[in-house]
């Protein structure tokens, strides 16, 4: 190569055509703004209406850019923390991993990415609230499809309807070690189910360790506030899963089939115990009486022998459990898990005397005065009648009694077409027991098969068994033959109405509607209600009774400081985990009244 | 009388120098007595937090290690979680990956054109080439929705599909890309400047590249024909016909006539993944990040980058975390041991050219 490279030189030179064009990324800026592409990852913005504040975006930040605060104007409540997002711009990677997560998809990245102020807060954004128009402008979304979040749970294994009717063997058969793991590792942890659950069970912790294939600790979690989890696990009315962050584009995450998972590793009451493996204190020499052996009555027992305490409890039926125990078919909750879970409450030194009734075979003066406590779980043993005519015809009864007999082994008569007025759990379960017996059942239910109060997977499994629905009838009159045995029941076809007051929509009856369904059997499943016959008159007025409830404080404490009082002879929404809740809330009353 | 050595600290801020890192050069007049290279301006603890973090959260570090050239990163992140974790990727993910991968080639080798004529003041061929390197970003920014940290391939595939009519725009951009090829050949390689300024310069020399573990361009630039595509072929690189070219020269000259062929090798790769890809699903979803654990075990992976093999080692204990994740790229070694070995009688305004021509990224040093 010479010195001077005449091509080497000139080539170069056609560069010069380019001279006078525009430049490449120029073009319009700075005076237009240019267009991010349709997927761009710009400034958050969250739409505050859909958001439930589950804080799974601020989790999954790995630059801890994201705090959840409260807003002016957004409240908690149930199935919503209150909480929404605010993003350190400062510290943003705009990753968009927040978005991926949302299960709600309310959280999106826009096509904004130019902001320019004088404030240097203003590196706090609060997406939603400091561009409430970036709704126009989202880019980066979270669709059903593209989310990260797993809405669709794993079903779980269960006895076909055909099968299910020919005995009393469990429907549920629980899901095996692969399938809990797989389930729990649904759940995102965000807590709000733990907010909403009367109990506050450890939701999220028991189910990590579940999904980290530690189910010892599960239990010992799920023990630290309910000692009747199983029974939970079976057939809690989980509310948890009604607010489930996941629910809210899919199916909620199974918690009350994780807990039962759980709970069921530990076979055995002995090996609950070496599981949990329960600190007891050294006995303080107070006592504490308990009247029933329900739910709450076991809870507070349980948690008041852990604490030192002489703990009795009289139970006037050969079994303890109370409605668990006589007002659940054992296809949904067999005998012996309750016994296993009771067993268990006795090995830590609960005294349980059953077969003995307060009013009747023990006072209640002698309770009172023997424990330096009193706490009374009595429950609702009745039943309302249905209350149309012809009520006392033969072979009309109330369900929850029908309930209680079957599951004391006793036999009761209800030929082969059983009609069941209400639309609750305790109507579901009467139907599907009288199913077993071979009858034809028929569930008439005064308003729409979706307001039913029972729980969704109980009327599906009801149907499953060939139950018969009859939404909006009104039941009008039993008939009943000459010897006074039911034939049938008349009813009104009903049309729902809306309610002025913006409640839900009553059921308001057709005239000359009038329909009969022929019947040997009419079992009422409308209500049940309390019997406090056991208390003296001097006591009834010191301890108020209000509705047909206990009155208590906060504390479960009632209008007389030495007794306390819980589960569904106090609280309105009359389910297990509510009386467990009572229960608990009850021990620490009692050890703080007793600690003085 | 012996001219005494006077010591020239070059960086940590220098336009010179790719990243901040300093080479302490020792020169007499002119001329490179000795060099070494101080490190440590830019460390981020990339991964250690990553042991921290979970596995998906870890994928978005990996465009940090490399800024201009931050695909091959999260390549081989994906595909070591894969390996440990058992994860099929679609094949159409796969194809998707490839193209994600050649695009970056071809826009880390426009940044390159800019860097190594930079570095000899032939500066119209940077604003060129980045000007161009920009319709690449304006790809990803549509496809990825990040025009330089993507955060597009996890483990499992790609975060989302094709948009449409994407392949149309790559397809226009490739082509109008070939053509400004002819133009950079024109104001660069037929450029007697850069010619001289190159030829000759900074070679490395072919007894100490295994020793240095040299790879990529440079070892190819010394005509050895090595490149994980072909050794050892991932995602759908077995499928794809393209070359592997190889110079002998083995310095600054036969490197960039290195890359301005794979710029074309990558423009052919593109088209035929266009051709091929098949449709279907682009990603197998991962369980939900908060509670993914990948099972006990490890895995090293690598992957050919613009600037040579990246290799990246993951250890996973069983749980939520990785319990180790190692990255080594092309710079560890070219712009450490080997400038080191290949300065001395270098001329000091040559250090910055033969410091683009390894392939030097600070970033990826320090981990």
């Amino acid at each position: 190569m010479s010195f001077f490279d005449l091509q080497g030189t000139l080539k170069p030179l056609t560069a010069l055509k380019q001279f006078g064009k525009k430049p490449h990324t120029l073009k319009d800026i700075p005076w237009k703004k240019r267009e991010a592409s349709d997927r761009y990852r710009g400034l958050h913005f969250n739409d505050l209406d859909e958001c439930i504040g589950c804080g799974n975006c601020s989790t999954i930040c790995q630059n801890a850019a994201i705090d959840m605060i409260h807003l002016e104007g957004i409240e908690g409540k149930k199935g919503d923390s209150g909480l929404r997002p605010r993003v350190d711009n400062g510290r943003c990677c705009w990753c968009a991993l927040c978005v991926e997560v949302c299960p709600t998809g309310s959280l999106s990245l826009t096509k904004d990415y130019i902001y320019v102020t004088e404030d240097p807060d203003a590196f706090l954004w609060t997406p939603g609230v400091d561009n409430p128009d970036g709704a126009e402008r989202k880019s980066f979304v979270s669709d059903k499809d593209h989310s990260l979040n797993d809405f669709n749970r794993i079903p779980m294994p269960e006895l076909e309807g055909k099968e299910r009717v020919k005995s009393f063997a469990e429907v549920v058969l629980g899901y095996n070690e692969q399938q809990a793991r797989e389930e729990a590792s649904r759940c995102i942890s965000c807590g709000i189910c733990t907010e909403v659950c009367p109990d506050h069970m450890h939701i999220p912790e028991y189910i990590n360790a579940i999904a980290s294939g530690n189910d010892k600790d599960a239990v010992k979690i799920i023990y630290d506030n309910n000692p009747l989890p199983e029974m939970c696990g079976k057939v809690c009315t989980r509310r948890c899963e009604d607010v489930c962050a996941i629910a809210t584009r899919g199916d909620s995450v199974a918690i009350r089939w994780l807990k039962r998972y759980a709970t069921e590793t530990a076979a055995t009451a002995d090996l609950t115990h070496e599981i949990v493996n329960p600190e007891i204190k050294e006995a303080n020499g107070k006592t504490v009486g308990i009247i029933g052996a329900g739910p709450s009555g076991l809870t507070a027992a349980y948690y008041l022998a852990l604490r030192g305490y002489d703990v009795t409890i009289y139970e006037a039926s050969a079994k303890a459990g109370g409605a668990t125990m006589y007002g659940i078919p054992k296809y949904r909750l067999p005998i012996e898990s309750l016994d296993k879970q009771i067993g268990y409450i006795q090995s830590i030194g609960v005294k349980i005397n059953f077969n003995t009734k307060v009013g009747k075979d023990i006072s209640f003066k002698e309770i009172y005065d023997k424990y330096d406590t009193v706490f009374m779980g009595v429950g609702f043993p009745d039943a309302w009648p249905l209350g149309v005519d012809g009520d006392d015809a033969k072979g009309s009864m109330q369900a929850f009694r029908y309930l209680y007999m079957i599951n004391a082994g006793d036999k009761v008569d209800i030929g082969d077409k059983v009609v069941v007025v209400g639309g609750g759990n305790v109507a579901i379960d009467a139907a599907r027991v009288s199913r077993r017996f071979g009858a034809e059942v028929t569930i008439l239910y005064r308003r729409r098969v979706a307001d039913m109060p029972a729980d969704w997977e109980e009327i599906e499994g009801a149907e499953d068994e060939g139950v018969h629905i009859i939404p909006q009838g009104i039941p009008t009159k039993i008939h009943k033959d000459d010897k006074g045995h039911v034939t049938g029941i008349e009813y009104l076809k009903a049309k729902m109405v809306a309610d002025d007051k913006g409640g839900r929509p009553r059921p308001v009856a057709i005239e000359g509607s009038e329909t009969i369904l022929e019947a040997t059997a009419v079992m009422a499943a409308i209500g049940q209600m309390g019997d406090y016959s056991f208390l003296p008159k001097e006591f009834e007025d010191k301890i108020k009774i209000e509705r047909g409830r206990f009155v208590v404080n906060e504390k479960q404490q009632t209008g007389d400081p030495k007794v306390f009082a819980g589960g569904d002879a106090v609280n309105r929404t009359a389910d297990a985990i509510s009386a467990i809740a009572d229960g608990f809330r009850a021990c620490k009353a009692i050890d703080e009244y007793l600690s003085k | 009388m012996r001219e005494k050595a006077t010591t020239i600290y070059l960086g940590p801020q220098h336009p010179g120098i790719t990243g901040n890192m300093m080479v302490r050069l020792k020169v007499i007049g002119d001329t490179i007595v000795s060099a070494q290279t101080e490190v440590g301006y830019l460390h981020r603890a990339f991964e250690k937090l990553q042991e921290r973090r979970n596995w998906l959260q870890g994928f978005t570090l990996m465009c940090r290690f490399c800024v201009p050239e931050s695909d091959p990163m999260e390549n081989v992140y994906a595909r070591s979680v894969e390996a440990i974790d058992g994860r099929e990727v679609p094949e159409r993910g796969k194809y998707i990956r490839v193209m994600v991968l050649e695009l970056a080639r071809i826009a880390t080798q426009l940044m390159w054109y800019a860097g190594q004529n930079g570095s000899l003041g032939l500066y119209t061929m940077g604003q060129w080439s980045i000007g161009d390197r920009d319709y690449i970003l304006d790809l990803f920014e549509e496809l990825t929705g990040g025009r330089v940290y993507h955060m597009y391939q996890w483990p499992g595939g790609v975060r989302r599909d094709l948009p449409e009519g994407f392949t149309d725009k790559v397809l226009r951009t490739l082509d109008y890309l070939e053509k400004r090829l002819k133009d950079y050949d024109d104001l660069m390689f037929a450029n007697s400047i850069f010619q001289k300024r190159t030829q000759g310069v900074g070679i490395v020399p072919k007894e100490n590249i295994i020793e240095h573990g040299v790879v990529g361009p440079v070892l190819r630039g010394a005509g050895i024909r090595s490149d994980i595509r072909i050794d050892e072929p991932y995602e759908v690189y077995d499928k794809l016909d393209f070359e592997i070219p190889t110079q002998e020269g083995s310095d600054i000259w036969a490197r960039a006539l290195v890359r301005r062929a794979e710029v074309h090798q990558s423009i052919r790769i593109i088209r035929q993944v266009i051709d091929q890809m098949p449709s279907g699903e682009y990603f197998n979803k991962f369980p939900n990040p908060l509670k993914w654990i990948v099972p006990a075990g490890d895995a090293y992976v690598r992957v050919e980058s613009g600037r040579g093999e990246v290799g990246f080692y993951a250890v996973s204990d069983g749980t939520i975390h990785p319990r180790r994740m190692h990255l080594r790229g092309a710079a560890y070694v070219h712009a450490i041991t080997l400038l080191e070995s290949i300065l001395p009688g270098q001329n000091i305004a040559d250090v910055s050219a033969i410091m683009n021509s390894l392939g030097t990224c600070a970033p990826e040093i320090e981990r």
